[in-house]
């Protein structure tokens, strides 16, 4: 790893091959909509996959703090903590509350299709299948990918410069986590569209489609199966000047108590490390130029003050959170009064913590120099995500690069937010001079 | 002032070391430990009292100068 040398090299490649494709699911107007039952009480019949959450959760975050914790007898039975302690306690509790299952569906599978070590991970084992990941996404490491990215925001911009208007979801954030992710996996750049479709699949209409979440887990599967095939031959179509050992590779080489990793575990790692650090960093990329787009004293006083930039992502991280993660039951358990059944689902709503006004003061309010934020964001206890480091590089990067460009902007016409467990706005038309 | 990481409760958000890199060093595993023997220079108690307030695993203990 120390030999990855992402900021060397004049080759077009990463950041030049740019021509934005369209996305065929998702970029037409986002997701199909799904029919579902309107949520009558929040309280007994909640719904994270609805129009009202996708739209606005925050009120229904405010309102539920105030009692028990929230039921619903949707995803055969789940419960929804909103407030921070309760939210820590549970992912702090990895004995009563197993990360198996991690996405609500509406129906579970018999076993989950693809385990995504070490995401759904349990300990003892937890610890190695996390460790294999760590060194690469070391602030260290990561920062030798920041000249990439930034060539990568640059080439976004010049293609929509001059329009004078673009949508900052489908032409800018969307492009950025994906390409260096794949530079990081050791995959093409041009694949990109690949990957963007089957996360639609699997983590936006694959949470009620069982069929299509299959597919899109196969189809991404055999795609990893191919890359690992190649470099068995000694091939590979890594990008020359990309990290060595890429990704690949080193789950390739991995090994558990000198086992080396099974077949599954390596695909289902490397489609996790392709779907999680995808839409969550575009998420949170976009939510944050709709924010700074909608508040301009917020905007220029970034520009003005870019030693601000350290809390500044922090408190957009903490303010418009794209993950919820879901935890399953593992032995009935009593939490604040709530009798939690084996088997049953918890939706661990890390968005709804953050906004909890008993652990930050104003917590609907942005404050750029916000100085207690303990957010968890990317998670906390032993399931930290892994890309912490890289996604703020991206989200810093993406912003910086944003507003010395374009300045002066503002948000021109609806947005739409994604459906699912990540929450980002997916069309966000904005113009500038 | 000195501070301190907990490597129990610390999971490697590397918060601390992203608001104060002259207090926090990180493993190859980007787990933290304080520099030297934890000793904040003078001038950086701010900067010390910052990174503990944005430990998310309360991890990052501060320990006053007796008196």
């Amino acid at each position: 790893m120390s030999d990855s040398k992402p900021g060397s090299g004049a080759g077009p490649r990463p950041d030049a091959d740019v021509a934005v494709q369209t996305c065929p699911v998702s970029g037409e107007g986002g997701p199909p909509p799904v029919e579902r039952p309107t949520v009558t009480d929040w309280r007994t019949d909640w719904d994270h996959l609805g129009p009202r959450w996708r739209d606005d959760p925050f009120p229904i975050w405010d309102k539920l703090r105030e009692g028990p914790i929230a039921r619903t007898e949707r995803f055969e039975g789940a419960w929804l903590p909103t407030r921070y302690e309760d939210v820590k306690a549970i992912a702090y509790d990895t004995d009563n509350f197993t990360s198996r299952r991690v996405v609500l569906r509406h129906r579970k599978f018999e076993d989950p299709p693809l385990p995504a070590p070490p995401l759904t991970s349990d300990p003892p084992d937890h610890k190695e299948h996390k460790r294999v990941l760590l060194p690469f996404f070391t602030p260290e490491e990561v920062g030798k990918l920041e000249p990439l990215a930034r060539r990568i925001c640059n080439a976004l911009i010049d293609g929509f410069i001059a329009d004078h208007r673009c949508d900052a979801a489908q032409q800018y954030a969307r492009h950025i986590p994906v390409r260096i992710i794949a530079y990081m996996l050791g995959v093409p750049i041009r694949d990109s569209h690949l990957f963007i479709r089957w996360i639609h699949e699997i983590l936006e209409i694959g949470n009620v489609d069982d069929e299509i979440n299959r597919n899109g887990i196969k189809a991404m599967r055999d795609y990893f199966r191919h890359h690992i095939a190649l470099r068995k031959e000694g091939r590979t179509e890594a990008d020359p000047d990309g990290p060595e050992p890429d990704l690949i590779r080193a789950m390739m080489d991995g090994s558990l108590n000198g086992v080396p990793f099974e077949e599954n575990h390596v695909l289902g790692t490397l489609n996790l490390l392709m779907v999680a650090g995808i839409d969550t960093t575009w998420s949170a990329i976009g939510a944050s130029i709709l924010h700074l787009g909608r508040h301009p004293d917020d905007r220029r006083r970034l520009i003005e003050q870019p030693e601000l930039m350290p809390t500044a992502i922090e408190e957009l991280l903490r303010a418009y959170s794209p993950v919820t993660m879901a935890r399953e039951v593992r032995k009935d358990v009593e939490l604040r009064g709530c009798p939690m059944k084996k088997g049953e689902m918890v939706l661990l709503s890390f968005p709804a913590a953050n906004r909890d006004p008993a652990v930050f003061p104003d917590a609907d309010k942005v404050v750029l120099d916000r100085r207690e934020n303990r957010h968890v964001a990317f998670g906390l206890g032993i399931h930290r995500c892994v890309g912490s480091n890289l996604a703020r590089m991206e989200l810093r990067v993406a912003i910086e690069e944003w507003l010395k460009r374009i300045p002066d902007y503002r948000v021109d016409g609806e947005v739409r937010w994604s459906d699912g467990s990540v929450r980002g706005p997916r069309i966000l038309p904005v113009a500038f001079a | 002032m000195k501070v301190r990481v907990d490597p129990y409760r610390c999971e490697g958000h590397s918060r601390c070391h992203s608001l104060a890199p002259e207090l926090f060093e990180l493993d190859d595993f980007g787990n933290a430990t304080a520099v030297g023997d934890g000793a904040v220079p003078p001038g950086m108690e701010d900067r010390a009292r910052l990174a503990a307030a944005n430990c998310p695993e309360h991890a990052v203990e501060i320990v006053e100068d007796a008196g």
